[in-house]
């Protein structure tokens, strides 16, 4: 069992996490609220990734965060390191990747609060601020939990991306996805077996949470 | 506020997109549909090359097709890959390793026509980017020095776990005593020809890859290589065996591949002779029809074949 890799894949999905909530949930709660032209446009966009196959998306990120590409050189500028091959460089690329998994179940909670219940909440005189926290935060909760747990599962498992712009280096880019990889070419079975029902185990536990949770959720509010 | 009609929209708004990503893979002419050549009724067959190869098979089996009007269809990747799907029923005719331990696995197996022949032997350059700080050195001096003085971030091979080259890479990293120093910035490819495509993006500051590689045109213009010395490391003997099941076409390349119009191709690739080579093991390479027959100067009393012990990824 690699649990430098297995380490790094949890340690990758929470940093995932962290740069993707605020994003997510700005981006869900405003595509949810306005209507303009060309909305369709920006949700097609953040739905890209679904359907784009991980090759596109390491390519570009190759191109994009390169030595030679504007920011991977303002990167290495400003932390003396390069981003390509470095655990940031996976961040990056997981955030992108996994823009709808965590943007479109946030926008989905949001598009469920009735109109009648945020006018309600700005005719009591509430901030934005805290008609947010008070009221549409806890109304689209199991949208928001099922979001971070289709992340937190769907960078474990990521693969391809990985393979392309990481580089393999165990403590740093080498994921568990990428470990198990390699012990299958290396004619490792057991280890492979191993490694392969843990991440298994991990990810059906966080999608039973969310199941669990999100209908407990729904049914209390619903 | 119920949840299970927005998850519904959920997951038909996720089947829309899926549909439609469908439709525009169905739209696009499949361009894996080579089929068998007209007025041949036989199949095309699949060539299973290690990526080092890359550049060379593709040259002989393009000479290959002129000469005899026959097609293949070539897949590169790394050598452990294909010995895996081989295992698993892959239909690959013809099986071109970079590494001899993966053929006589196979060929234990009883999924080779023989214990294969070996063709070539392979040669490590190091290879750097052009404006890298590190000088193409192939004794490694300047590469000690750059770990030394910290001009070193990056440094690419291949998976020493099974990608042959990068087995070859550690042994020569390690015979130079840089190997402790140098693990912290190794950035391993999946094969070899990912280690050299890290190697040359400007993202590292050098590598060590296939000297077939290095001599490509697509790499030639941006990036100065050195050999680094044969004796550094075990010989990278290239052995390729024909797979039960195999059919007319491979068999035609495999002898095409033994003649000395091919060996001339591959020289220029940067492969030596096979007789230079050391069968490990005393295995002696058997080419179809007699031809081919190369001796294995097999290292008495070595005993060991083609290090199968070195692949149980104990890390």
């Amino acid at each position: 069992m690699d649990w430098v890799a297995l380490k790094l894949s949890l340690w990758l999905a929470f940093w995932t996490l962290v740069v993707l909530l605020p994003i997510g949930l700005l981006l869900g709660r405003w595509l949810a609220v306005s209507r303009f032209a060309g909305k369709g446009w920006i949700e097609a966009l953040l739905a890209l990734p679904l359907v784009l196959p991980p090759t596109v998306l390491g390519y570009y990120l190759l191109v994009g965060i390169g030595a030679e590409s504007a920011p991977g050189a303002l990167w290495e500028s400003v932390f003396g390191k390069p981003l390509a091959f470095s655990f940031e460089g996976l961040v990056a690329a997981s955030v992108l990747f996994n823009l709808p998994f965590a943007v479109q179940p946030m926008q989905r909670g949001f598009e469920a609060i009735p109109r009648q219940v945020r006018e309600a909440a700005a005719c009591c005189g509430l901030t934005w601020w805290r008609a947010l926290c008070r009221i549409e935060l806890p109304l689209a909760w199991p949208g928001i939990l099922t979001a971070l747990v289709m992340t937190f599962a769907h960078t474990l498992g990521e693969f391809g991306i990985v393979l392309m712009v990481g580089g393999n280096i165990p403590g740093e880019t080498q994921t568990i996805a990428i470990a198990i990889y390699d012990r299958v070419q290396g004619f490792d079975d057991a280890a492979a077996a191993r490694m392969s029902a843990t991440l298994l185990a991990i990810s059906l536990a966080a999608i039973a949470v969310s199941y669990v949770a999100g209908g407990r959720l729904a049914r209390r509010h619903g | 506020m119920r949840r299970e009609p927005r998850r519904r929209r959920l997951l038909r708004r996720l089947a829309g997109l899926a549909a439609c990503g469908f439709a525009g893979g169905l739209a696009a002419p499949p361009a894996f549909a080579a089929g068998p050549a007209p007025g041949r009724a036989e199949p095309v067959p699949t060539v299973a090359a290690a990526s080092g190869l890359k550049f060379a098979i593709e040259e002989l089996a393009a000479a290959f097709t002129r000469e005899t009007g026959r097609k293949l269809r070539l897949s590169f990747g790394s050598s452990g890959n294909f010995a895996r799907q081989i295992e698993q029923g892959a239909p690959f005719e013809l099986f071109l390793s970079a590494d001899e331990a993966m053929v006589f696995r196979l060929a234990d197996k009883g999924l080779t026509l023989d214990r294969g022949t070996l063709y070539a032997v392979g040669r490590l350059v190091l290879i750097v980017p052009r404006g890298s700080p590190l000088k193409p050195d192939g004794e490694l001096r300047d590469l000690a020095a750059a770990l030394v003085d910290g001009r070193l971030k990056r440094f690419a091979i291949a998976n020493p776990e099974h990608a042959p080259y990068g087995k070859r890479a550690e042994e020569a990293l390690r015979h130079a005593g840089l190997w402790e120093a140098i693990r912290p910035r190794l950035v391993m490819g999946e094969n070899v020809a990912q280690a050299a495509q890290f190697a040359t993006s400007g993202s590292a500051q050098g590598g060590i890859v296939a000297h077939s590689l290095a001599l490509a045109p697509a790499l030639a213009g941006g990036s100065h290589f050195a050999l680094i010395p044969a004796a550094w490391h075990q010989p990278l003997n290239q052995r390729m065996v024909l797979l039960k099941g195999a059919g007319e076409t491979a068999r035609a390349f495999h002898d095409w591949l033994l003649q000395p119009a091919a060996r001339a191709v591959m020289a220029r690739y940067g492969y030596g002779p096979p007789e230079e080579g050391k069968g490990e093991g005393g295995e002696e390479g058997k080419g179809e029809g007699g031809r081919g027959k190369v001796q294995g100067g097999g290292k008495a009393g070595s005993g060991k074949t083609g290090e199968g012990a070195a692949w149980t990824g104990s890390r």
